[in-house]
């Protein structure tokens, strides 16, 4: 049982906390892209740059969580989550409009997307330094260990303060994202116009305002996903590489422009990342002594070590573009 | 009667002011670096822009004759990079001497059968298997026989690593890393290609961004075959080195490899773009639908012109990494090896020959310039801070300033898409009255 344990903190707990990450993030993409129809590179970078808000306000007033009860952190979230939204619209006032007007190919604003990335990464580097730091600047990490009822278990579940708040916040963005999309009047000119532009434009969506209001609900979904990775381990200045192929992989595995699927593909990775670096040995060794002779057991049966961590997204992506390039949920825009 | 048609679609000729131009603007460039910097620095920065010029042609054959955007030039880059160091390295006689070469042989050989069998099983519908049962199957089979071979292959790795260090080279000349490794290249581009050419331009951007990370990850972290971290040095070059002719000289025969080498690829891409062929690609290129019409195979083409391209920067890596004499696999940066080569080619003009190699020297001169600028502007901000407010400025400043390098490129690829989209040597398109 105890191996057992085991699997739960390394796979289920870590696997949750990746793919709500990589499903918050996934779902900016796909927001940006069923709206714009770009794959949207600086995603990344506006991820790193709202827990680098969240960093700077919480060392500027590292007391004011105390007060509250909850780490300082979550109390300047939404302050930074709008912060980015500000940044993600004035991005797309700055870059993107013109270039929209142009009426380049999608392609071209991919590049643009680029460029912002590098713009952004620079910016954040030159304040921020290379190293990483903690979010936690004047709060303790509370860790859990949970022990289990049953005999013979030794090992605690364990789970950290953060990761409780990551479940809690994505459950909470994900319902409200929801609502937004399904019941309010903003949310269906969105989905209308995701669906078909000039239609929408026709029956008279204001298509700027969509644009606006796309660039705001993905930068603060961007930070969220950005603060809770922060939080969970700590914050660095180099993220946005490492997290742009997970996020378009779980973009593309849920369909693009599909943000239902966005999420469920977020898990989709997240899961799977977890799933390949985890030493499936350990689950069988309570049945070591059961199995024949010939059969040795290596120490180490992971599928791919934790350094090639980012082969397991690049697969997945590479799957689902040779045998469902449309995603597991139908994306609309391909 | 005259019997040849007069040519409708040549542009009329005229004097090329604006390349003449251009070109003396950089000769003065670098004549002031040579002043400058002395002739063994400023050769060497020659060398490296040369180098740098068959990844920016390489990437414009990709994006500037076909729109193909290929993000990950730096993964095709460490390729090359890898086999040049691969096959130039002197035969390392610890490994070779032990029993660990026909392991290595034994675990390959497992892999190649595993890879056999699953593909074996996957055609088991064709001996009447139903096709969910046979997927079940393969799968089930992959995964098995994958733990089986990598930890094998793990055991194998481990044993290289800590007897003899690592593979080492096969002491072969230098330009046989070259051609392997653009052909290298040119297989993970096919495979890439294959992928994603036929979907949406941007998934090939994603696929590209994730297989060069992949690759840095692979040479980074395979010691028994790169020394990952511990890095290998030197390679030898393919002409005398420094310690036999001299900085200079050594670097000036070096020079005159890469310019012969560039001199042809150019004549053979100049003829290509003239050719029906090139008139094809750039047909396909403007009107995808019309081209396709007219009975012409858009993927193949397109995957054609990707796998070219890939070949190139292939060579380029190779070549650069020979020049350098040391293989880091932790020195290819996306920012160096694939932001750079991109502002090269949309500065310098996306499907123009000759404007992306101006690209390539200009821009590169000007990288290569802005480190020192970027390093004293850092320092006059911090002593006006100080004198001014008292700041106490962070340590880590050096590093700091390089950063904002980081910026400017990004500024310039945004800027440059914005209101010069064809660059500075505009491809030239002709127009029939």
């Amino acid at each position: 049982m105890n191996e057992l344990v085991f699997f739960i903190n390394n796979v289920v707990i870590a696997g949750s906390v990746a793919g709500s990450i990589y499903a918050i993030g996934a779902v900016g993409v796909t927001l940006i892209f069923s709206i714009m129809r770009f794959a949207h590179f600086a995603h990344g970078d506006m991820m790193t740059f709202g827990a680098f808000m969240v960093l700077l306000l919480t060392t500027l007033f590292p007391q004011a969580g105390a007060a509250l009860g909850v780490p300082t952190p979550l109390i300047m979230l939404p302050l930074a989550m709008a912060l980015t939204a500000l940044l993600a619209v004035g991005i797309d006032r700055t870059f993107y409009k013109p270039l929209r007007a142009h009426g380049v190919k999608p392609i071209v604003m991919v590049i643009a997307s680029l460029g912002v990335t590098l713009m952004l990464q620079g910016l954040i580097r030159l304040f921020a330094g290379t190293g990483g730091e903690s979010l936690y600047v004047d709060d303790r990490k509370e860790i859990f260990r949970i022990p289990l009822p049953i005999e013979g278990v030794r090992v605690p579940v364990v789970i950290t303060e953060p990761q409780l708040y990551l479940f809690a916040l994505t459950l909470m963005s994900v319902v409200a994202l929801h609502f937004f999309l399904s019941r309010s009047r903003l949310g269906k000119a969105m989905r209308a116009m995701s669906d078909n532009p000039d239609l929408a434009r026709a029956s008279g969506i204001n298509t700027n305002t969509i644009v606006a209001v796309t660039w705001v609900l993905a930068g603060g979904l961007a930070a969220i996903a950005g603060t809770l990775l922060s939080l969970d381990v700590t914050f660095k200045p180099d993220l946005s590489f490492f997290l742009l192929l997970p996020i378009f992989a779980a973009a593309i595995v849920g369909g693009v422009g599909h943000p239902y699927g966005a999420i469920a593909g977020g898990f989709v990775v997240g899961f799977a990342e977890t799933l390949a670096v985890f030493n499936w040995g350990i689950l069988l060794r309570p049945f070591r002594d059961s199995l024949p002779e010939w059969l040795s057991l290596p120490g180490n049966l992971a599928f791919v070590g934790t350094e090639y961590k980012i082969v397991v997204p690049f697969f997945i992506l590479v799957a689902i573009l040779v045998w469902r390039p449309t995603g597991i949920f139908k994306g609309k825009v391909i | 009667m005259s019997t040849t048609r007069t040519d409708t679609v040549a542009a009329p000729r005229r004097f090329p002011l604006r390349e003449v131009v251009i070109f003396v603007a950089l000769l003065v460039a670098v004549l002031g670096v040579y002043g400058i910097m002395g002739a063994a620095y400023s050769t060497r920065m020659l060398v490296e822009a040369s180098c740098y010029a068959i990844l920016a042609l390489g990437l414009t054959i990709q994006w500037g004759y076909a729109g193909q955007f290929n993000a990950g030039v730096m993964g095709f880059v460490a390729l090359g990079g890898f086999c040049a160091m691969f096959f130039s390295v002197p035969v390392n006689e610890a490994f070779w001497d032990s029993e660990l070469p026909g392991e290595l042989a034994v675990v390959l050989g497992y892999i190649v059968g595993a890879a056999l069998v699953v593909f074996g099983a996957s055609r088991l519908d064709r001996l009447g298997v139903p096709k969910k049962l046979r997927t079940v199957i393969t799968v089930a089979l992959a995964v098995v026989l994958y733990l089986v071979v990598i930890s094998a292959f793990r055991g194998v790795a481990g044993q290289i690593e800590s007897q003899a260090g690592f593979v080492g080279g096969l002491g072969l000349p230098s330009w046989v890393g070259w051609i392997v490794g653009g052909v290298l290249a040119g297989g993970v581009g096919y495979f890439i290609g294959h992928v994603c050419l036929g979907l949406r331009s941007d998934y090939l951007a994603i696929a590209t961004i994730g297989i060069a990370e992949i690759i840095k990850a692979f040479l980074k972290n395979s010691d028994w075959l790169t020394r990952g971290t511990a890095t290998v040095s030197p390679l030898p070059w393919p002409v005398p080195g420094p310690a036999e002719v001299g900085f200079t000289l050594a670097r000036a025969l070096y020079l005159s490899v890469t310019a012969v080498l560039i001199a042809a690829i150019f004549f053979l891409l100049h003829r290509a773009y003239h050719a029906p062929w090139g008139r094809m690609i750039r047909a396909i290129r403007d009107n995808e639908i019309s081209s396709a019409a007219m009975g012409k195979n858009i993927n193949r083409r397109r995957l054609e012109i990707f796998v070219l391209g890939c070949i190139l920067m292939g060579i380029g890596g190779a070549v650069l990494a020979s020049f350098n004499s040391l293989f880091d696999p932790q020195g290819y940066l996306p920012l160096n090896h694939t932001f750079l080569v991109l502002v090269m080619v949309i500065l310098g003009g996306p499907g123009n020959n000759l404007g992306t190699i101006f690209g390539a020297v200009a821009v590169y001169i000007i990288w290569l310039m802005s480190e020192p600028l970027a390093l004293f502007l850092m320092e006059l901000a911090v002593n006006f801070g100080e004198s001014t407010f008292g700041w106490d400025a962070p340590a880590s400043l050096d590093s700091r300033a390089l950063q904002a390098r980081v910026f400017v490129i990004g500024l310039l690829i945004t800027l440059v898409l914005r209101f010069a989209p064809k660059g500075l040597l505009p491809e030239k398109t002709k127009h029939v009255d």
